[in-house]
């Protein structure tokens, strides 16, 4: 396929975008928006046929168009049921080029911890077990119910949180937690000129958080006691978080966000998924603390990462869909 | 049931050039009795061991994980095997987290010297292994079931 030439298509016409959100929290709708001016840009550069919080747009007209219409396809989210899933492969069959859009789509994402649940513990803890849900009946939403016009039916719940590639093929990789601005129009430029990356490619700014991070590295870490960030009362601005006890995920978080966290002195929590050529997010994190923190004796290193109590929540944060294990047995 | 005794186990062994897999091959050599369900693969130090490398064992089919480094303060690095006992410390409380047998995963510390030790692991852990069954890797639909719906 000469990816060049039909993206770039007739140069008397408009591109086609289409953007779609599945399991999502609608940051990265936002994202886009918050290219400023660079919206003006997208919206010279192409016609968006569907978008459905922004653009009219019709699924009964993305139905109708001939295969590989759109050009560029932008899902944002998960996929956790199987209207999102239906949603993705129509998409996936209409356009060109599909972009795994934001850290749901290319990882999971923060929904993909229900992954340490099955959906029926959700469902149990979401309409019966919570504290503040007063359902004394026990009554669960069904999948039917019979209407005087027939049945109508609700999509099936999936018992995993999925990435969008684990239902259809992705072409490109755009992570963040939601997409930096900057990088949204480094992607749009690539389109724009034709100059596409090889498939499968991961659309970064670099290797890792610690790579753009404005922080000071001045010695090799020693950690003695995992310190949380409000216990630090003499935090040095200028320094390396980890160094100073503090858990910073930055190690094991690919670099798409210019550090913007750690510009703001909060530590990385690891929101924009692994590097590329990192499979599992946490089992690097793991790797991480095992140089670090500074003991020989088995029973310390215990007592240290006893600080720690939820090792599985905070390395999978974003990532637990794409991780290895993926899931709870 | 017939298939749970015939089950035999797979096992991954992680082990390190210059300690475990010395006394692997000695035992080896003496024709030391054990079962043959250890798949040997050879790191320079256990402290190369990426936490990776087990999921991914796990992932290919493995039922067990064995790791076999120097003792400590005989590391040829140092501090090789120190690194690898916290990162599998670690390793098997995430696997908990998962629902998954920390038993699974083990690690000890066999020198060159020690061919029986080895033999003496390789069968107890193929017992434990064996014990526990095969993993249930994915009890969930697998990637791409989806798309064939």
């Amino acid at each position: 396929m000469d990816t060049k030439r039909e993206v770039i298509g007739l140069m008397s016409e408009k591109l086609k975008f289409a953007l779609f959100w599945g399991g999502s929290c609608g940051g990265c709708e936002i994202a886009v928006l918050d290219t400023d001016a660079g919206i003006l840009e997208i919206a010279a550069l192409a016609d968006i046929l569907l978008w459905p919080v922004a653009v009219d747009g019709k699924f009964s007209d993305i139905e109708a168009l001939p295969d590989k219409t759109i050009d560029v396809c932008l899902y944002n989210g998960s996929c956790r049921n199987s209207e999102l899933a239906h949603v993705a492969k129509l998409l996936r069959a209409k356009s060109k080029v599909m972009i795994a859009f934001g850290t749901c789509a290319c990882h999971g994402g923060a929904p993909s911890l229900a992954n340490f649940a099955n959906s029926e513990e959700v469902f149990d803890r979401a309409y019966i077990s919570s504290v503040s849900t007063p359902n004394p009946d026990k009554i669960i939403p069904q999948r039917k119910v019979k209407v005087p016009e027939g049945e109508v039916t609700l999509p099936e719940i999936y018992d995993q949180v999925l990435p969008l590639d684990h239902v259809v093929d992705v072409d490109y990789y755009l992570p963040g937690c939601p997409p930096h601005p900057d990088l949204i129009m480094t992607a749009v430029g690539a389109i724009k000129s034709g100059n596409l990356p090889p498939k499968g490619t991961m659309i970064t700014d670099g290797t890792t958080v610690c790579e753009k991070c404005p922080r000071e590295r001045t010695e090799e870490k020693k950690i003695h006691e995992f310190k949380r960030i409000w216990e630090v009362t003499d935090l040095d601005p200028n320094r390396c978080f980890l160094e100073q006890g503090v858990l910073c995920c930055g190690p094991a978080t690919v670099a798409v966000c210019q550090a913007a966290c750690l510009d703001a002195n909060m530590p990385c929590r690891g929101c924009s998924g692994p590097p590329p050529d990192v499979r599992d997010q946490g089992a690097k994190m793991i790797s991480v603390l095992g140089s670090i923190v500074d003991t020989e004796d088995p029973e310390e290193f215990e007592k240290i990462m006893s600080q720690l109590p939820d090792l599985g929540g905070v390395f999978y944060q974003f990532s637990l869909g794409s991780s290895i294990l993926k899931h709870k047995r | 049931m017939s298939s749970e005794t015939d089950f035999q186990p797979t096992i991954v062994g992680l082990f390190c050039k210059w300690c475990t897999l010395a006394g692997a091959d000695l035992a080896g050599v003496s024709r030391l009795k054990m079962p043959q369900t250890v798949t040997a693969i050879r790191v320079p130090c256990t402290g190369r061991i990426d936490p990776t490398f087990v999921l991914t064992a796990f992932e290919e089919g493995a039922d067990g994980v064995l790791v076999g480094g120097c003792h400590f303060g005989d590391c040829h690095y140092q501090e090789g095997n120190y690194n690898a006992a916290k990162r599998m410390a670690l390793m098997k409380a995430t696997l908990k987290d998962f629902g998954i047998e920390s038993e699974r995963l083990r690690i000890e510390l066999i020198s060159a010297g020690e061919a029986k030790k080895f033999a003496n692991v390789v069968t107890d852990f193929t017992d434990q292994v064996k014990a526990l069954g095969p993993l249930q890797w994915n009890g969930y639909k697998k990637r791409g079931d989806w798309a064939n719906e």
